[in-house]
């Protein structure tokens, strides 16, 4: 039997999520859209909130919710501010490498710590070259009295300058097909942040580039084990990537289904208001529609996590899905202004501009369907 | 250790307002159909057992009277800090006015002491009546003292609060066992947090009924109601435009009498 409610708990969850989103995000939004900054501070209300603790197990600090729990903070949160929702998921991929592929005491070393938000990680694969094709990976390492050295530029990478940890995939200089991803600390020689973005969208999202200079990494900072970087990133990419893009893709279109039925309820013409237009009605049907569809793709895809099963190709749907039904929430929300649609006090403006960010971040929706089509002839 | 009750109410979502229907056979509003939300001034009762529990030693049960899905406000208290849930949940219990709503969480109370401090909020916000609280009081044998805004002093049995009353406040001793129900001013309530929800698994919500109460079936509900409505109404609120012409004079003198009809000037 298969039961498509959400448990009393999970209720619950949503309800601290969305208060939480609503008192304490809510407020940073406008300085994060006029100085494209302001992640210090966002970060700080996320760390208050335990929201990092939430899928790190109890047995090293966290709340062992899970990934269903993960999704619904997720979607809370964006629907407030997709731009915090994105740096929030991107610190869950980071965390995500050290639960699946750390040794047990890099485990005890960093997951308490990323519990509390005391440190965070962020994960560095998208390179100059692109993003889709982690085998084209330019930043190499060599072997040097048993330690390795680094060398490269990693590019678009969400927290490169408020992480306190990188996970950087780099490929073996003596052996091009063979790749390893290291944990690379804040304040390492020859390590550094560099340019940071301004992004169309998601402002106030940290986005930004980082070098790697001869940057001596002791062998105990390898994560998963050396010559399996490829797997590590992916892993966490394929199923707590595309996830979080679920996540922020859901928000997004909560938020523009919400504002379209506000304005459509209350902006009047002819005399009635706009809401009792077909017109009106069949673009709101279709806002309705994608999220209750998103909702079951993306929901089904993380209850598969939770029971431990892999759930990569069913996030490729989700994130297919859910990406592309945003814009199309976001542009529809903005004609149902009309002309307030093009003005930066209606937030339908923000959601449009948020809306574009999501397709390329964890891979495109082209990318998503040669996953998809790889999967379906399998 | 403190015992402290805290009484809650599920009350219709004032977000759906619009939806709310009046029955006319029993004038009450039927609340299933529209999603049951914490009553915000129970907020505040919750978040005062609370704090005095993370000042003293205390345990906190949170009562309530409703139907099935009123136990998610529990279960939202267990979350917050309280120690276990009491639902009081029968047919028989329904269309309950304020007195048979007392009497029915003062039989309960009566199961749950030694009681050190019943906590409510002012009021409710569907019904606005501010008389459980004081109902309660009177069925337990106990002092209450309404609309509290501080605590000044939680020392001991005797107990000095700050309470609103007319257009000051007064100060007032009290000795516990003792009924306070207080405003929106007493504190911020504290938000639900992922931690407090998982700490509630292992908390219990016990559901009782009349028989458990012990209560005969006319005492409680509509039966056992001795007040009644006698009429329910919608009010609707409409606005329209009204231009005024004329010279400068004579729109002063029309706007000053639709004042004066109106009794504001």
């Amino acid at each position: 039997m298969i039961d498509f409610t959400f448990t009393e708990e999970q209720e619950l969850f949503r309800k601290a999520a969305r208060e939480f989103a609503e008192t304490r995000i809510a407020l940073h939004v406008p300085n994060m859209e006029k100085t494209d900054r302001g992640w210090d501070e966002v970060v700080k209300e996320l760390s208050e909130a335990e929201m990092f603790a939430v899928t790190i197990p109890e047995e090293y600090g966290g709340l062992g919710i899970g990934y269903v729990g993960r999704l619904i903070a997720l979607e809370e949160i964006a629907r407030i501010s997709v731009a915090t929702a994105m740096m929030y998921q991107v610190f869950g991929l980071g965390i995500e490498a050290f639960i699946k592929s750390g040794s047990e005491e890099q485990k005890q070393q960093y997951l308490p710590k990323f519990a509390t938000g005391e440190r965070l990680p962020t994960v560095a694969v998208t390179e100059p070259s692109g993003g889709s094709d982690p085998k084209g990976c330019q930043t190499s390492y060599t072997k040097a009295n048993g330690a390795y050295i680094l060398n490269g530029r990693k590019c678009f990478i969400t927290n490169s300058h408020t992480a306190d940890v990188q996970v950087v995939l780099a490929m073996d200089c003596n052996n091009p097909d063979s790749f390893t991803t290291f944990i690379i600390e804040k304040g390492m020689e020859g390590f550094k942040p560099t340019h940071e973005e301004h992004k169309v969208g998601m402002r106030g999202c940290n986005t930004g580039e980082i070098e790697l200079k001869d940057v001596v990494v002791p062998a105990q900072n390898i994560i998963g084990g050396e010559g399996k970087g490829l797997k590590v990133a992916m892993t966490v990419i394929g199923d707590v990537g595309r996830g979080g893009m679920v996540g922020c893709a859901l928000g997004v279109q909560q938020a523009c289904l919400d504002a379209a039925v506000k304005f459509a309820s209350e902006r009047v013409l002819y005399g009635k208001p706009i809401s009792n237009l077909q017109s009106i009605q069949f673009k709101i049907a279709e806002m309705k529609i994608d999220l209750e569809a998103g909702r079951l793709l993306g929901y089904r895809a993380a209850a598969l996590q939770d029971k431990g099963e892999r759930a990569s190709n069913e996030f490729a749907v989700a994130k297919y899905f859910t990406t592309e039904a945003a814009q199309k929430a976001a542009k529809m929300a903005v004609d149902i202004h009309g002309g307030y649609g093009c003005m930066d006090e209606f937030p339908v403006t923000r959601y449009l501009r948020d809306s574009f960010v999501l397709g390329p971040s964890a891979g495109t929706s082209d990318i998503m369907k040669v996953i998809i089509s790889r999967w379906a002839l399998s | 250790m403190l015992s402290i009750v805290v009484c809650v109410k599920a009350v219709p979502d004032p977000k759906e307002a619009d939806k709310l229907m009046i029955d006319p056979i029993t004038r009450t509003l039927p609340r299933l159909d529209i999603p049951l939300v914490f009553n915000p001034l129970d907020c505040h009762a919750v978040e005062a057992a609370i704090q005095l529990k993370q000042k003293y030693s205390a345990h906190i049960t949170a009562l309530s009277m409703g139907p099935p899905p009123a136990g998610n406000i529990l279960r939202e208290c267990l979350a917050l800090g309280a120690d276990q849930g009491i639902l009081l949940t029968d047919p028989a219990f329904a269309g309950a006015d304020t007195f048979a709503t007392a009497y029915t969480l003062a039989a309960a109370i009566k199961m749950v002491e030694p009681v050190d401090v019943v906590f409510c909020g002012m009021a409710s916000s569907d019904g606005s009546t501010e008389w459980v609280g004081p109902q309660i009081a009177a069925l337990l044998g106990y002092p209450v003292v309404t609309r509290v805004r501080e605590i000044l002093d939680d020392q001991g049995d005797n107990w000095l609060l700050k309470a609103d009353f007319d257009r000051g406040y007064r100060k007032i001793k009290i000795k516990l066992p003792a009924v306070i129900t207080v405003t929106r001013n007493l504190n911020q309530p504290k938000a639900l947090s992922f931690s407090g929800i998982l700490k509630a698994r292992s908390k219990q919500i016990k559901e009782w009924n009349h028989d458990t109460l012990g209560m005969p079936i006319e005492h409680i509900g509509l039966k056992g109601s001795p007040t009644y409505v006698t009429e329910m109404t919608r009010l609707e609120s409409s606005r329209a435009v009204e231009m005024i012409g004329g010279t400068l004079r004579e729109k002063v003198e029309c706007l000053v009498k639709i004042l004066s009809d109106a009794g504001v000037a």
